[in-house]
């Protein structure tokens, strides 16, 4: 966390690019078995790509992501999500590596969502929709490397739904996939997982001005998606970081004003987080892709997975933090178990920090480190540097 | 590589699926690896040993063997290895049922207390041994269940466990000259195990 463990340089000024990947004549085809088209997808990428490609890390991001990981869009104070880890001489070094870094499908930063035009109807889709998986996620991520020229991406990387992603790209192309850095991820969702995810559905569901899906000449309902926020945001703070944080600390006075206005700063933090996520998120892209989160379950056919994943050749590394209450430890020991029953290379850690899930995004000496030793080595087994 | 390392990976076959416990920086995998067509992985508690093997390549789980080997399954590897870290370890006879229920074969080495100086520091000076293989104090030693051959060979007895191999060494961790034999428990500095179900 400390300013001290800083390395490397900010990217600077990036841009958002768009490619339409599939269309009405080539659609893409569900896990479902439905089609749809057509898909666009936003990106960024960074550094420079090999001749053949050899050189891509695939960023893959969580469930309020979007395209914009690392450098910024002309407010420098501003950079994107993963700015910390991205970028020349960082952990995901852009002197090395040819980072891609796309909106998942599903999203609403400019990849094709359950808010975009339905060509069929003029109007957006809401809940029509078709349902997808992490699988489909996945399918437009190769379908935009292929278009990138990167038949086989040296590594994917991603925390929590972009660790879920990583996996299933790992499970589904085994071969086409150097190696996969799963952070702070699981294979499956608890019920008390599923439960959180729920409550803030619900939250959305519920908000009249949700009209099933079809909100978008009245504006977002806007009290359910900044509840669903709330809730969610819970989730990934540990207990102690809560505490040091905010403590019982009072927002506005010394002494406690009792009633019901926000008195508490725990309380002042969720309502912001809550209202600013407003400004960039959408409602239905947040049911659509928690949902996705639910039914995630690569290996509820454990003997499969393991049979599929044994022929591969993707190397593995998995972290955890300590103190995340919403992916903890155990997931990622589940992935780390059925990897090693396929006889897979797999390195794991979990890494000490206060912070609970949110640690996959902040700077963790450590946490860091790690990722870079790993995809170092990885560069330099393909270059042959260390032979 | 140190010499003991050396001697361990000799008793590894060629080809194996190998489990290293305690693996520090990942030499003996890397060898392994690289010199006997081997596969396999580490388990490492300290941060750099973990970092130093993923810089070589070597796929690591960090974690603390006294916890037992949890998430791997039965007969999982075809070797698993325990080199200079027994004596260190808290729960010895656990891990060392851990081990043979995850391999069918394993190799552990060990400094063996047994030898004629630590003998000797005890008996004509009255005070803990301390030597180049056990060179802590008393008081601050990681090495917390110091045993000698007779004591591991009586162990493998209590596990019903066969000793398969042994590899006496001397005080360099190389292969001890012929004349040890006379007398290991006296004589060797350590020894190389390779033990398996009966």
């Amino acid at each position: 966390m400390s300013t001290a463990a800083d390395t490397g340089t900010s990217l600077g000024l990036v841009e958002t690019r768009r490619v339409t990947l599939f269309t009405e004549d080539d659609p893409l085809v569900l896990e479902s078995g439905e089609h749809l088209a057509p898909v666009e997808v936003a990106y960024e990428p960074y550094g420079e790509r090999d001749a053949d490609g050899g050189n891509a890390i695939f960023i893959c991001h969580a469930l309020t992501g979007d395209s914009n990981a690392a450098g910024h869009h002309g407010e420098p104070k501003r950079p994107g999500w993963w700015d910390n880890i991205i970028g020349p001489g960082r952990p995901i070094d852009t002197d090395r590596f040819y980072v891609v870094c796309p909106n998942l499908l599903g999203g609403c930063q400019g990849t094709t969502g359950p808010s975009s035009i339905d060509p069929s109807t003029g109007a957006p889709y809401g809940l029509r929709f078709p349902m997808f998986s992490v699988a489909d996620m996945v399918s437009v991520h190769r379908a935009l490397a292929a278009h990138l020229g990167v038949p086989r991406p040296l590594a994917v990387v991603g925390g929590s739904l972009g660790g879920m992603q990583a996996l299933q790209w790992a499970l589904d192309h085994p071969d086409d996939l150097g190696a996969a850095v799963i952070i702070a991820a699981t294979s499956r969702l608890t019920a008390q997982n599923i439960a959180f995810s729920a409550v803030a559905r619900a939250a959305i569901l519920r908000d009249p001005e949700f009209r099933d899906g079809d909100y978008h000449e009245h504006g977002q309902p806007a009290f359910g998606l900044s509840l669903a926020r709330m809730v969610a945001h819970i989730t990934y703070l540990s207990e102690e970081a809560m505490r040091e944080k905010f403590g019982r600390r009072l927002q506005n006075s010394e002494v406690p004003r009792p009633g019901f206005d926000v008195d508490f700063q725990v309380e002042s933090y969720l309502q912001h987080q809550g209202e600013s996520f407003l400004r960039r998120f959408d409602a239905l892209s947040y049911l659509y892709l928690t949902r996705c989160m639910d039914y995630f379950d690569p290996f509820a056919d454990e003997a499969d997975a393991v049979t599929r994943l044994r022929g591969g050749r993707t190397r593995f590394l998995l972290v955890s933090f300590d103190t995340d209450w919403r992916f903890d430890t155990s997931h990622s020991r589940e992935i780390v178990r059925v990897l090693l029953a396929a006889h897979r290379d797999v390195s794991f850690r979990e890494i000490p920090s206060p912070w609970g899930h949110d640690s996959f995004l902040l700077q963790v000496p450590e946490y860091h480190r790690t990722v870079a030793g790993f995809l170092r080595q990885l560069d330099d087994s393909r270059t042959g540097a260390d032979e | 590589m140190r010499a003991d390392l050396q001697v361990v990976a000799g008793l590894v076959p060629a080809g194996s699926q190998v489990l290293d416990l305690g693996c520090g920086d990942g030499s003996l995998l890397e060898h392994l690896m690289r010199e006997r067509d081997c596969r396999g992985s580490g388990v490492e508690i300290s941060d750099d040993g973990f970092l130093a093997c993923l810089e070589r390549g070597v796929p690591v789980l960090q974690g603390d063997i006294d916890r037992g080997l949890d998430g791997i399954a039965d007969d999982h590897y075809d070797v698993v290895i325990l080199s200079q870290t027994l004596h260190a370890l808290r729960r010895p006879a656990f891990v060392v049922q851990e081990m043979m229920r995850v391999a069918e074969c394993a190799v552990l080495s060990f400094p063996n207390f047994g030898h004629w100086r630590a003998r000797a520091q005890l008996a004509l000076r009255g005070r803990m041994p301390v030597s180049r293989t056990l060179p802590h104090p008393w008081y601050d030693t990681p090495n917390i269940h110091l045993c000698t051959l007779l004591d591991f060979q009586d162990l493998t007895v209590e596990l019903g466990l066969r000793a398969e191999r042994c590899v006496l060494l001397d005080a360099d961790g190389r292969p001890a000259p012929e004349r040890v034999g006379r007398r290991p428990n006296l004589l060797a500095a350590g020894a190389v195990y390779r033990i398996t179900r009966p």
